[in-house]
Formats: C-alpha cells, structure tokens, sequence
C-alpha cells in the first residue's frame, strides 16, 4: 500500500495549541513571589520534623508528610551545586545561549535552587559563589530574579 | 504473586520520521504483530492498556485515540501517561486481577511536536517553566553534579555512546547505528556542557507492543512465555533542586524491591543481560549504580572494563538503547521487548549467550524521577 509514498512529501495538517491558563500559585507561592516583586527577599520554609529549610519555600514537606508554617528568609547568595552551560537557542528560553542553569545552594537553605547564570560562563565551577541579581521592573514571577551572578 | 508471563511482542522499526504513518497505523502494526508473535487473535485479549501524553501527541486523553487499533473495540482501555515499563506494570496487575491477557502498547513521534516545548511542559509552571529548562538541560544538569561529585570524566561517558551506538549494528529496529569512536563523540557538536551531540538521543518516531497474560493463555502461546519473576518501581522528589541528582535513590529502591522478589542477592553475579533507557550516555553509568551493579560512582569503570559490552560479564543494551533510538514512552517498553528476546534467544545478531534472566528498566520525569525495574526468566 505505501510503496508509492516513498517519492513523494506526504500531506501534512500544520496546528498550533495556545491554550490560555491561569494558575493560582497558592497562599504559600504568593507570598513567595511577592516578597521576589516587593521587597527583593527569597523566602524558603522550615519543615518542624526534618528542619530541612525549602526553597522556594513549600506548605508541606513530602517526606515527613506534615504541614510547614515557619517561613525563613534566606541570603540572596548561595553556591554552585550543579550547572551546565546552554549552547542551543530555543524561543521558549528567557535569554539568548550561551547561557547556564545553576542549582544554587542559598545560605541557610538545605535545597538546590533552580536559576540561570548569565555572564562569566567561562569562569564557572561547582562549588563558586554567586548571588541573585533582581530584576528592575518586578511582576511577581520567578524572573524577579534576573540571574545570579558571581560574587 | 500468581505467575504471569511475557507471551508477545512487537516493534516497529525506529526513525527519525515515520512519515507514512500516522499514531493509529503505527499501533494497529505493532498489536497485529505481537498477536502473532504469541499465536493468539484479538479474541484472547480481554484487557487494553494503552500509553501516551496529550502534550506529544497534541491531543487530548490521547489514548482513546488509538484504542480501536490496540483491539480495544468493545473491551476495557486504561491509559499510562508515562514510560512504557510502567504501563507493562499495569497490564501485570491486570492479570494478576484476575483478566486472561492484557495487551499493552505505547506510540510516540517525535517528528511531530515540538519536544523542546514539551518537555519544558513537564515542569513547574510558577517556579521553572519560564526558566526554559526542558529535558536536555536538566539532564546535562545531572550529568554535571554525577561528573563532580565523583570526579568523571566527559571521555567515560563518550565511551557508553560509542558502545551502545556499535551495538546498534547489529539491532535491525534500531535508528542510529553507527561506528564511532570517543574522539568523535567528544567533538560532536556542543548542546549543554558536558552533553554534547552524540551523548544525546535522537528525537525519534516508533510503537511498541508487548502481551502479558497468566498461566492459562502462556500455556497456549506459541512462543515459549518469558516469565516475570520481579519487578517494582519508585518515585522521589519532582523538584530537581530536592533531589540529589547524582545518587538515584528512586531506582536504588525500585531494584531492591525487584530483586527481593525474584530472589535474586548478587545482581552482577545473576542477571545474564540488562537492557536500560540511557537517554543521555552519562544515564548507564548512574543507572547501573543504582540497580546497584556497582557501588557509587563505580558506574564508569564498570563500563570502562567492559563488563558491559557484548563480551562482558553483562552486556548492557545490546539493542543499543534509547541512545540510537529514543521514541519517548515507548522506549521503555523496548528496553523490556528487547529483554524478552534475549530470554528467548531471538535477538538475532544481538543476542547474548546463555540468558536465563533479565534485567529492564524505564524511567518517567526528568534526570530520572521516578523508576521501574523488571526481571524476567526463561523458568516458571
């Protein structure tokens, strides 16, 4: 049945799925992402079994499988746990490569925390510090955060 | 657990683009096949279970769509949105529930979304989405902290691409069979440190067909059944920042519990083959600690000494694995097809010597969250 179709472009439909969302980012979220757009704090939370300090901050810890309710505010600094530099271009990345994801130990946190390092890419290592760089114009968003730079 | 057994299987070939298929096509194939293969007609399957993702396949409850040609007319579908070995799990408790057969499928093509968008899918909306962060980038992530915290080299993952790459050779489902050596695959093209093209899987299209039934329907199919002596699986953390990404604890636990079952005490010393879904080239060496072939951070070496290869105590993917074909979700289900036809000893010019049990394992969520861990034999 298909030897014909081996000379020649089979007929393709082009679609496009744009589906609008509005996510509540919860009352924990919230307060996260306000504290980014108005005050430049990161925000993480104490879970009362483990004391392992989450960040961004969580409502629960999943292993303890309890509530968390005391907030902590964490230095906008930390170190490089992990990271890798991004050498391809995609229109859903907020900035041009090459750039780098980082997983950044705050001070005070006991979790990685995903962000992007923009410059010095030739002189990152695991294990440097950096710190965050906000944003100028601030929406409430985890791009409150520009980056995180080299200290 | 009742006994129940692997009686059919099937596959299409892999390719960058099926491009006269569409998903129906490429399910109705692989169920027709694997019917055969076990000698049975669409009549002997009283259970459906079918896995894909609306977001790949750019439709909503995505399975629905190819019931009718995974033979579901008129029988009960469920559908797995995930790796193919955790839809095998659920076709399992199927017939331990009390159905005769269950034919479980799995399709994906990649040629025709957009995987960079849908993989950044997978992650939080509120807290990494906007980052851009998508498979490749988390893996290559994980990859740096596995590098770093034992102090690996880019070359010992290079030497995982150019195995399974050769192995592929002789694989005739498989996409990218190629002879290559390290230094062409440390000068492949840069994608994210240290991941550069050729530690990374192609973008793929494909299906994948299995059959598990009990004691009552392996008695009458015409292949010998290949039976499932263990299998578990286990999930941890979603956020990649909770999770050590060096250590996969997940898999760790899923093994432990398989082998519990199976009996097994001394993975390295038991299991003949093992075929394993190494997206990227860094995964086998991690993958292997964690079903614990090795103890921490020894993955590389193992692999180094060619313990792994063809010739080696455990060969690990002599299919050449999701590296030379990665149709997602159903590259789990090959790793265990390709590890039935080991147990039957129909793997042709891949076939390893002597298999009497055999490892496979799939895994769902980024850098590996959450694992599943398959050990099959040739003994009831």
């Amino acid at each position: 049945m298909s030897d014909w179709r081996k000379d020649v472009e089979p007929l393709t439909l082009k679609g496009q799925i744009a589906i609008p969302y509005t996510w509540h980012v919860g009352d924990v979220g919230s307060r996260f992402l306000a504290a980014l757009r108005d005050e430049k704090k990161i925000l993480g939370s104490r879970c009362p079994e483990c004391g392992k300090v989450f960040v961004p901050a969580r409502k629960n810890c999943g292993a303890c499988f309890v509530d968390i309710s005391e907030w902590v505010e964490l230095k906008p600094e930390g170190v490089i746990e992990a990271y890798t530099i991004v050498h391809y271009s995609h229109p859903i990345q907020p900035v041009k490569p090459p750039f780098a994801y980082a997983l950044i130990k705050l001070d005070g946190a006991d979790v990685g925390f995903l962000h992007l390092i923009k410059k010095d890419l030739d002189k990152l290592k695991n294990g440097l510090r950096v710190k965050a760089e906000f944003s100028g114009e601030r929406t409430g968003k985890i791009l409150d955060i520009d980056s995180f730079e080299l200290v | 657990m009742d006994k129940a057994a692997i009686v059919g299987v099937a596959q299409t070939r892999y390719e960058r683009r099926k491009k006269d298929q569409i998903f129906a096509d490429m399910v109705f194939d692989v169920t027709r096949a694997a019917l055969d293969d076990a000698g049975l007609t669409i009549n002997d399957i009283d259970s459906v279970v079918t896995c894909s993702n609306d977001f790949y396949d750019g439709r909503t409850i995505s399975g629905m769509a190819v019931g009718d040609a995974a033979g579901g007319m008129d029988k009960n579908i469920s559908t797995v949105s995930g790796d193919g070995t955790f839809g095998a799990f659920y076709g399992l408790m199927r017939v331990l529930s009390g159905y005769k057969a269950t034919i479980v499928v799995a399709h994906y093509k990649g040629s025709e979304g957009d995987v960079k968008i849908t993989t950044n899918g997978m992650f939080d909306p509120i807290f990494h989405r906007f980052l851009g962060i998508e498979a490749i980038s988390a893996a290559a992530l994980q990859a740096n902290a596995y590098m770093n915290l034992y102090g690996l080299t880019e070359e010992q993952f290079a030497e995982v691409s150019v195995k399974n790459h050769g192995n592929a050779l002789n694989n005739p489902y498989a996409q990218l069979a190629m002879k290559i050596t390290v230094a062409d695959v440390m000068n492949s093209k840069k994608i994210a440190d240290p991941l550069k093209l050729f530690d990374c899987c192609p973008i793929s299209d494909g299906a994948a067909a299995i059959i598990i039934a009990g004691e009552e329907i392996a008695a009458r199919s015409k292949k010998k059944p290949v039976w499932i002596k263990g299998v578990a699986h286990c999930c941890e953390s979603y956020l990649l920042g909770d999770r050590d990404l060096a250590k996969p604890v997940a898999l760790s636990e899923a093994a432990r519990k398989a082998y519990a079952m199976a009996g097994i005490k001394n993975p390295l010393r038991e299991i003949d083959v093992a075929e394993i879904l190494e997206a990227f080239s860094y995964m086998e060496p991690l993958w292997l600690e964690g079903l614990g072939f090795c103890k921490p951070g020894e993955g590389a070496t193992l692999i180094g000494k060619g313990v792994t290869g063809m010739g080696g105590r455990l060969p690990v993917n002599p299919s050449g694995g999701a590296l030379s074909a990665n149709p997602i979700l159903v590259a789990g289900l090959a790793r265990l097809i390709e590890a039935t036809l080991q147990v039957r000893g129909e793997a042709g010019a891949r076939q390893v010597d002597k298999v009497n049990t055999a490892l496979a394992q799939g895994f769902n969520g980024p850098c590996g969250q959450s694992h599943c861990v398959w050990i099959i034999g040739g003994k009831k």
